[in-house]
């Protein structure tokens, strides 16, 4: 290997450090090996941060008759049967633990009038399941991983992006990248890699996402050869900002609905009565933004184009104590008193249900010591998430994924990395600033983003998604004569340019499975074809890079063991 | 909302790096609603792609946003275009407590090294892991802290006197009491705060308390129970006996 090139070697490679990696990372070290992890920002300042609602762990301190088995079944029916059954039930035995476990590593967790951790109420889920911090609980949960990551002694590199997964023959091998402040690459040379970089929202105009989802894990894992799954199961929570202009797409939590707050149309009428009469507010959040969405195109949204959405009907002191990061949102950035009035919220996209195809117990992909988990990865969720399951998937699985690669790394002697990886890689990293012309990578975003949001949307139809695939050839033509200008010290042009491949593969990886799915279920509607089709219901999508083009392949879903059916027999027999 | 009464607005913007720079302006057409960190992504997607700026959440969770805005020290994402006397260049410049890498992104890593400093929660051994929304409630408060590290810069202690070796800053401050005030936490701090963090250094001038955009009463509810602890411990042998014998009940 080439020694001009600062090189860091480790048994595990986390790359990125919210909630899924900060887990991981612990887990692997408690496993007695060498840890490092990659992070595209500061510590501290991942997604997991903005996470606000809560958590999801059917520990049963409020609603008594909650366990394991029901939080399971409101995973899979929130998901349409799409999910991997198996990491559903891993998920819903293991997650209490995990949020016991964060306790004892010192998050304090709002209380039941007992002493317990506190549960509220959150769509798609029976019973009041949600541990949470008022509407902070993203920030207590990384907070308290990094804190003790941090004491246990993982290394952190910061603010350094990972552009490429080097391989040794078919294994992985380690990660190139590049440190952000100073432009100047770096090898990292691990023997298992963890990817948990999250989700790809910026790839969509009005987004509750940060800059930083790009999906960069996902392509760096497709460009490496593995399997991507499911990738047109895109989420748009139902509530965002949509008025001013300026704060569109930002979140409006879940627990507003949550905490009781009712959504109405411009002509007062709370409309979640006609599409769900039984859930209301409370229904999924596929039901509920293609809810919002129809009443706006059929003429009742608000002056804006979104619903209204009142929590003013509880005390005022209730409401600020309960959601004190909506009342600060409303009143500081678009003038709004929640305790006084509605707020003005539409749909705004904001989780990725597809990712990188893993195994169930070692979040293992398909290339021997590559792992991934967090948003990242798919399996869990099926066609829909429900609100709160994220955060508890990154323990869950943040968890078992660094076990896992802890061992694999155990098992495993040294690889040995080839320098004509690395060369390929910066040379793709250097090129774009010696064009005398070509596109700025912003335009370029714009134009992806302004495609994905008015053709790859909440509905769909075969004609919109054709016409997305041409516009992103043309894109991704673009993209590959990108112009940056000034240096590499800390150059955002550059690094937008960088993060353009792995949004426009991304992308296409999304729009192609959309386009083959020719039936509507969860966050994937489809005009031309709305009705769940038996058939769909038992095929995965999945997207592999063969021969250097996307080749869609179909696989089987994972049939369910008798014993879990039976669960879903027991409850819709008459009692 | 001023809405249309400006239809642009100048931005006065630090550019350079560590060896220095100067300010720049930029016009920016305004939005309804827009704030300060919009009006720098325009200026970056038009006409300065390379302007460096940090930033994640857009809406004020994560803290990186940070600059001094007019002469203040604010969140950019927090900061509404609409409250600036927009007939005046607003100026943008990097926080003056942290050396610069370039344009508004600062060299924050010495923050993250000040927190390897303090020991980390160690639950008494045995505890029933049982607790009270009212014990949690004030712990709630130091927890709410985004690490923005505008207090830091704007505590005189780090921006005058540059005693980043011997004093940890507010900051740490917040995030040591949110230890040692935890219901079930088990180990003091105080020696560490006296001798590692030179909390004796702060004068309780509650700069620190005002700039916080978590509204987290610093000085009041973190440093000074926490200066009274050091002193109890250190300075008041009677104090710390009778709390020995009590069984050390952490308050
Ligand atoms: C506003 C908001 C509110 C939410 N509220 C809730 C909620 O209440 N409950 C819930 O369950 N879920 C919620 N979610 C969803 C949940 O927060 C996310 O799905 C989850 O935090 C993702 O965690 P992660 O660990 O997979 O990734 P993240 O926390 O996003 O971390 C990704 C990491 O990868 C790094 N990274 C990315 N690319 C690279 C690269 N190329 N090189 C190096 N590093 C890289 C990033 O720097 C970052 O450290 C919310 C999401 C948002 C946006
Ligand atoms: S009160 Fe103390 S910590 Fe806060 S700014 Fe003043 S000197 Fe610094
Ligand atoms: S205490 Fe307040 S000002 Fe200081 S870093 Fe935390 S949030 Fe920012
Ligand atoms: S961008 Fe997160 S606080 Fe401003």
């Amino acid at each position: 290997m080439n020694s001009n090139y600062e090189t860091h070697e480790h048994d595990v490679l986390i790359i990125g450090a919210g909630g899924a990696g900060l887990r991981a990372a612990i887990e692997a070290l408690a496993q007695g090996v060498s840890v490092g992890v990659v992070c595209k920002s500061l510590l501290g300042k991942a997604h997991t941060v903005m996470a606000e609602g809560g958590i999801a762990a059917a520990m049963a301190n409020v609603d008594e008759a909650d366990d394991w088995r029901t939080h399971f079944r409101d995973t899979l029916r929130g998901g349409k049967f799409l999910n991997n059954w198996r990491m559903a039930q891993l998920h819903a035995t293991e997650a209490p633990e995990r949020v016991r476990e964060l306790e004892q590593w010192g998050a304090l967790f709002d209380r039941t009038e007992n002493g317990e951790i506190l549960q509220r109420a959150f769509g798609g889920h029976t019973f009041k399941r949600l541990c949470h911090v008022g509407d902070r609980t993203g920030l207590e949960m990384i907070r308290t991983l990094q804190d003790r990551g941090v004491h246990l002694g993982i290394d952190v590199y910061m603010e350094c992006t990972i552009t490429r997964l080097l391989k040794d023959g078919d294994r992985i091998a380690g990660a190139f990248g590049y440190w952000r402040e100073q432009g100047r690459f770096v090898i990292f040379k691990a023997k298992s890699v963890v990817i948990c970089t999250g989700g790809i929202g910026k790839a969509w105009k009005i987004t509750s996402n940060s800059w930083e989802y790009t999906g960069d894990g996902m392509a760096l894992a497709y460009d490496a050869g593995a399997e991507l799954m499911d990738m047109e199961f895109v989420q748009f929570h139902p509530t965002g900002m949509v008025w001013p202009p300026g704060v569109q797409g930002i979140l409006v939590t879940e627990a507003v609905r949550g905490e009781g707050g009712i959504l109405r149309n411009k002509d007062g009428e709370r409309f979640m009565e006609r599409y769900d009469p039984k859930k209301l507010e409370l229904s999924t959040r596929d039901v509920v933004a293609r809810s919002i969405y129809t009443e706006v195109r059929e003429g009742r949204g608000t002056e804006h184009g979104g619903a209204f959405l009142d929590i003013s009907h509880k005390p005022a002191d209730y409401v600020k104590r309960k959601l004190p990061s909506m009342y600060h949102q409303f009143l500081e950035l678009a003038d709004v008193d929640i305790t006084k009035g509605p707020m003005e919220v539409g749909p705004t996209c904001h989780y990725m249900m597809g990712g990188i195809r893993v195994d169930a117990e070692t979040a293992q992909a398909s290339i021997p010591g590559l792992f991934a988990a967090g948003e990242a990865a798919v399996g869990l969720h099926g066609a829909n998430r429900l609100g709160g399951n994220s955060l508890s998937d990154l323990l869950v699985f943040g968890r078992r994924a660094g076990l896992a690669a802890a061992e694999q790394a155990r098992r495993c002697a040294a690889p040995t990395i080839d320098s004509s990886q690395i060369q390929e890689a910066e040379r793709s990293m250097l090129t774009p600033f010696e064009r005398p012309d070509g596109d700025s990578p912003y335009a370029i975003h714009e134009d992806l983003q302004g495609a994905m949001q008015s053709l790859v949307g909440i509905f769909r139809n075969e004609e919109d998604l054709r016409q997305a695939l041409s516009q992103l050839e043309k894109l991704s033509e673009r993209a590959a004569r990108v112009r940056v200008e000034g240096s590499r010290l800390f150059n955002p042009g550059w690094h937008l340019a960088w993060d353009l491949h792995s949004m426009l593969t991304v992308a296409e990886a999304v729009t192609r499975s959309a386009l083959a799915r020719r039936e509507s279920r969860g966050a994937h509607s489809r005009i031309d074809y709305p009705a769940l089709d038996d058939a769909w219901g038992k095929k995965h999508n999945v997207v592999v890079k063969k021969a250097g083009t996307m080749t869609l392949v179909e696989s089987p879903v994972l049939e369910m063991p008798d014993d879990l059916k039976q669960l879903f027999a027991e409850e819709s027999a008459p009692k | 909302m001023a809405q249309g009464s400006f239809a642009e607005a100048t931005l006065r913007v630090f550019r350079g790096d560590s060896k220095g720079g100067a300010p720049a302006d930029y016009r920016v057409p305004l939005v309804p609603g827009m704030v300060v960190l919009d009006a720098l992504h325009s200026v970056q997607s038009h006409q300065a792609p390379d302007l460096a700026v940090r930033w994640n959440c857009k809406a004020g969770k994560c803290g990186s946003c940070s600059a001094e805005v007019n002469g203040r020290p604010r969140l950019t994402c927090k900061t509404r275009m609409d409250s600036l006397p927009l007939d005046q260049p607003i100026t943008i410049f990097p926080m003056k407590a942290f050396p610069v890498i370039k344009d508004l992104v600062t060299d924050v890593s010495w923050n993250f090294t000040v927190n390897k400093k303090i020991p980390p929660f160690s639950p008494r051994p045995g505890v029933a892991w049982k607790m009270y929304q009212r014990d949690v409630d004030r712990v709630q408060e130091f927890r709410k802290c985004i690490e923005c590290f505008l207090c830091q810069n704007v505590c005189h202690v780090l921006r005058e006197h540059g005693k980043q070796e011997q004093f940890g800053g507010p900051r740490f401050f917040v995030r040591t009491a949110s230890l040692e005030m935890h219901p079930l936490d088990g180990v003091s701090r105080t020696r560490v705060l006296k001798e590692n963090l030179g909390i004796g250094l702060c004068n309780i001038t509650k700069c620190c308390t005002e700039v916080c955009p978590e509204d987290i009463h610093i000085t009041d509810n973190a440093i000074i129970p926490l200066k009274e602890r050091v002193v109890d411990e250190f300075y008041d042998p009677l104090l710390m006996l009778v709390r020995k014998i009590r069984g050390a009940k952490k308050v």
